[in-house]
C-alpha cells in the first residue's frame, strides 16, 4: 500500500499552517507597533459585542439585501468548514468519509446542508458579483477602489465561486461511484447529496476509473484551494474574516461623542496652571523620557487597535457612503483612511523586516505621502462613519488624531480655524465676544 | 413676552446662600449668537413659567473648548476645561442643562477625567422630566396639526443616543411628527460638527448644510425641529439657499414649547 497521497497531503497541510502562522505572527508584530491603549475593561460588555456584531452580525442588516447575502456567505464559509475535519482526516490517514459510519443519518444531514448552503452561497456570490462589475454601486466603483482593490475583490469572489463549485463537483463524482451497481472502489454509500445528485448526471458514460480520477482531482483541488485562500487573507481585505472578531471585542466602548483626553497634554495643563509650579524648575530627569509627540504623522504614532481596525477594514465603503463630506464631493473617505493606515502599515513592517528588525526612516509618513491634510479638515467628526462600519471599526479617531499632530506640532490648521482658537484663548468664545458681555442676552428684546 | 426674564447668576445665589435645582450651561451661541439667543430666552422663559430654580455662569462661563478639540488643540481645550470645572467645582454645581448639543457631549463625556463630574443633560431630556413629572403641561396652541421633521443633532442623537427625547417632546403638541429618509442613528450631519462651523467646507460639489435641508424638504414639513444651535443655523441656510423662507420655519424643541404655551 502506498502512503505517498498521505505523505503528500501531510506535506501540504503543514506548508499551508506554516505560511499562514508566519502572516499572522507578522500582522501581530505590525499590529504592536502602534502605541499601547487599554481595552480590557468591562470583558463582558466586549464578548457581548463580539458575539453580537461579530458573529451575529447585527450591524450588517443594516443594509438588508447585502447583510442577509453576507449572512448566506458566512454561514456558508463556517458550517462547511466542518467538512474540513473529514477531509482533513481523510487525507491523513487514506480513509473515505470516515465519519459517515459514525454519525448515521445526522451524516446524511449535515452533507445535505453543506450542499444546499454551498449552491447559497454561489448564488449570493454572483449577486455581489452583479452589485460590483454591472450594478456598479457607487461605493463599489468609488475612486477609492482602483487598482489591486478592485482586483481584490473580485478574486475573492471568484475563489469563493470555485471552491462551491469543486466542493460540489467532488459529491457529484461521488454520488455518481457510490450508485455504480455493486458498487465501485471504496466508494461506500454515505451521505446525502440533494444538489449534486443533478450534477452527477454528467458523468454517464465515463468509465468509473476515469470518474475516480476525477473525484480524486476535485478533492485535491478543492483542499488545496481553501490553502491557498487561507494565506491569501494576508495580503487581502479579506482578512475580516478572522480580525472581526478581536476588533469588535476591542472597540471603543464609550459614548461615540467621547473623545480621548490626551494624558500628555493634561500633564502640561496641570503643570501651567499650577501656582506653586516653579516656572524655572529644570525638567525632571527622567532617563526613559523622549519628548511626548502630540497627535499622529505616522503609523507607529496611532494605537494598536486603530491599526488592528486598518487590517481589519474589508473596503465595504459604507463609512464613506455615508459620510456626509464624501457625499458632498469632499475628497475626505473614511475607507480610504483606513486602507492608507492599512498601506503604510504593510510599507512599514516591510521596511522592517528588509533591515533586521529595526524601522529605517524612509523619507515618508502617513500623513501627506498618504493621507493629505484637505481629508483631514473636511470631517464633520458626525460619527456617521463610526457608527456605520459593520465591525465597529473608528476612522474618526485616526482623523482626530492626525489633526493634533498637525494643530499642536505644525500649527497647521487652516486660517480660520486659528482665528476662532485664538478667540477662545482671549476671550472664552470662538467669536470676537468680550466675556464680560455674556450675559447680556438676558436684558436684550 | 413682555414680562422680563429673571436670570440668576450662581455668584447672586452663593451670596444669599442658595443652590440652585440645575445650572443652565448657556453655551457661547447661546449667549451671542442672535439666532440663538432666542433659543436661550425661550428655554428661560419655560424655565420662568415653570417655577424651576436654576442659575447661569453669567460672565463666569467660557467657551467648554469643544471646538478646539474637534479642530485638534487639544492643548487649548484641556486649559478650557480645567477653568471652567475649577469655577463649577466652586460652586459645587451637581446638575447642568444645556441647549447646546456640543457643550452637552463635552460637559458630560470629556469633563469627567479631568475632574468634573457632574449630572449632564440636554434641554429636551430637561423638557421631557418636566413635563412628566407634572410641572410643565403642553398644549399644540399655534403648531396644533402642524407638520413638523426633526433633525437629530450628531453630538446629541449618535454620540450620545439621545433620539426620543426631542421626538416625544414635539409629539405633545398635537402635530403630525414627520421623519426624514435617514435620521436617528442614520442622521445626516448639518455640516457644522468638529469645527467645521468656523471654516469655510473643502472644495466638493455641494455644502453639507443644503444636502441636509434636502432632506428636510421632501418630507414636505411647516417646520423643521433642531435641537443644537449650530444645527439651527446650517439649516435655516440651507432653507434660504432653497428659497423656501416664507413656506418652512426652523425652530428649536425649546422655542416650539414656549411659543405653543404663548410664552
Amino acid at each position: 500500500m502506498s502512503y505517498l497521497d498521505n505523505i503528500l497531503f501531510a506535506v501540504l497541510l503543514i506548508a499551508g499552517f506554516g505560511f499562514f502562522a508566519a502572516s499572522v505572527k507578522k500582522i501581530i508584530r505590525n499590529i504592536n507597533l502602534g502605541v499601547d491603549v487599554d481595552r480590557k475593561d468591562n470583558p463582558k460588555a466586549r464578548w457581548k459585542n463580539m458575539a453580537l456584531i461579530a458573529l451575529g452580525q447585527s450591524k450588517m442588516v443594516r443594509r438588508p439585501v447585502a447583510g442577509i447575502l453576507h449572512i448566506i456567505v458566512y454561514a456558508g464559509f463556517i458550517i462547511i468548514n466542518i467538512e474540513l475535519l473529514e477531509i482533513i482526516i481523510d487525507g491523513l490517514f487514506g480513509t473515505h468519509r470516515i465519519f459517515a459510519p459514525y454519525l448515521g443519518v445526522v451524516y446524511d444531514v449535515l452533507i445535505a446542508s453543506f450542499e444546499i448552503l454551498a449552491i447559497l452561497v454561489i448564488f449570493s456570490v454572483t449577486v455581489f458579483w452583479l452589485r460590483r462589475n454591472f450594478i456598479r454601486l457607487k461605493r463599489f466603483i468609488h475612486s477609492d477602489l482602483t487598482g489591486f482593490p478592485k482586483s481584490d475583490a473580485n478574486y475573492i469572489l471568484y475563489f469563493e465561486t470555485v471552491l462551491m463549485i469543486l466542493f460540489l463537483l467532488m459529491n457529484a463524482s461521488d454520488y455518481h461511484l457510490q450508485n455504480v451497481p455493486g458498487g465501485y472502489s471504496h466508494f461506500h454509500k454515505a451521505g446525502s447529496y440533494p444538489i449534486s445528485q443533478f450534477i452527477a448526471p454528467i458523468f454517464n458514460g465515463t468509465s468509473n476509473e476515469v470518474v475516480g480520477l476525477l473525484f480524486e482531482i476535485f478533492w485535491w483541488l478543492h483542499i488545496a484551494g481553501i490553502l491557498v485562500f487561507m494565506n491569501y487573507l494576508y495580503f487581502s481585505k479579506h482578512l475580516h474574516i478572522l480580525l472581526a472578531f478581536p476588533n469588535t471585542y476591542f472597540a471603543n466602548l464609550k459614548p461615540e461623542g467621547q473623545f480621548d483626553n490626551l494624558a500628555s497634554v493634561t500633564k502640561e495643563v496641570k503643570l501651567m496652571m499650577d501656582p506653586n509650579a516653579d516656572p524655572f524648575a529644570a525638567a525632571p530627569a527622567d532617563e526613559n523620557a523622549h519628548p511626548a509627540k502630540f497627535g499622529a504623522s505616522d503609523v507607529q504614532d496611532l494605537n494598536w487597535v486603530q491599526l488592528l481596525n486598518a487590517y481589519t477594514c474589508t473596503e465595504c465603503g459604507r463609512c464613506t457612503s455615508s459620510c456626509p463630506a464624501n457625499q458632498t464631493g469632499k475628497k475626505l473617505s473614511p475607507r480610504k483612511i483606513m486602507m492608507d493606515t492599512r498601506d503604510r502599515l504593510t510599507e512599514v513592517g516591510k521596511n522592517i523586516d528588509a533591515n533586521k528588525g529595526v524601522f529605517v526612516p524612509d523619507n515618508k509618513t502617513l500623513l501627506n505621502d498618504y493621507i493629505t491634510p484637505e481629508e483631514l479638515w473636511a470631517c464633520t467628526s458626525c460619527n456617521a462613519c463610526v457608527e456605520e462600519c459593520p465591525v465597529n471599526i473608528s476612522p474618526l479617531s485616526i482623523i482626530m488624531d492626525m489633526r493634533r499632530y498637525l494643530v499642536m506640532e505644525q500649527s497647521a490648521a487652516p486660517m480660520s480655524l486659528n482665528a476662532m482658537m485664538t478667540n477662545i484663548e482671549n476671550n472664552g468664545a470662538p467669536w470676537q465676544y468680550s466675556q464680560q458681555d455674556r450675559l447680556n442676552w438676558k436684558n436684550e428684546n | 413676552m413682555s414680562e422680563s426674564l429673571v436670570v440668576p447668576t450662581m455668584a447672586e445665589m452663593l451670596a444669599e446662600g442658595k443652590q440652585p435645582e440645575v445650572l443652565f450651561w448657556v453655551g457661547c451661541a447661546g449667549s451671542f449668537d442672535d439666532r440663538a439667543k432666542k433659543i436661550t430666552k425661550a428655554f428661560v422663559r419655560i424655565l420662568n413659567r415653570t417655577n424651576v430654580s436654576f442659575a447661569v455662569l453669567g460672565t463666569e462661563e467660557s467657551c467648554t473648548g469643544d471646538p478646539a478639540k474637534r479642530a485638534g488643540n487639544e492643548f487649548l481645550f484641556q486649559m478650557q476645561a480645567m477653568m471652567n470645572i475649577e469655577v463649577l467645582n466652586a460652586y459645587e454645581a451637581k446638575k447642568i442643562v444645556t441647549a447646546c448639543p456640543h457643550c452637552f457631549n463635552t460637559l458630560k463625556n470629556e469633563y469627567p477625567e479631568l475632574g468634573g463630574n457632574y449630572e449632564v443633560i440636554h434641554h429636551t431630556e430637561f423638557l421631557k422630566s418636566l413635563i412628566d413629572d407634572g410641572r410643565l403641561t403642553v398644549e399644540g396652541g399655534q403648531f396644533k396639526g402642524k407638520k413638523i421633521t426633526f433633525h437629530d443633532p450628531c453630538y446629541l442623537g449618535r454620540a450620545n443616543k439621545v433620539y426620543e427625547a426631542p421626538r416625544d417632546l414635539i409629539q405633545k403638541l398635537d402635530v403630525e411628527l414627520v421623519e426624514m429618509k435617514r435620521s436617528k442613528a442614520n442622521g445626516l450631519c448639518c455640516g457644522a460638527g468638529g469645527a467645521q462651523m468656523f471654516k469655510d467646507a473643502e472644495p466638493g460639489n455641494k455644502e453639507v448644510n443644503v444636502l441636509r435641508t434636502e432632506d428636510a424638504l421632501e418630507t414636505q414639513p411647516d417646520i423643521i425641529a433642531a435641537g443644537c444651535p449650530f444645527c439651527n443655523t446650517m439649516l435655516t441656510d440651507g432653507i434660504k439657499n432653497k428659497e423656501k423662507e416664507g413656506q418652512v420655519k426652523v425652530l428649536d424643541i425649546a422655542e416650539l414649547i414656549a411659543n405653543a404655551q404663548d410664552l
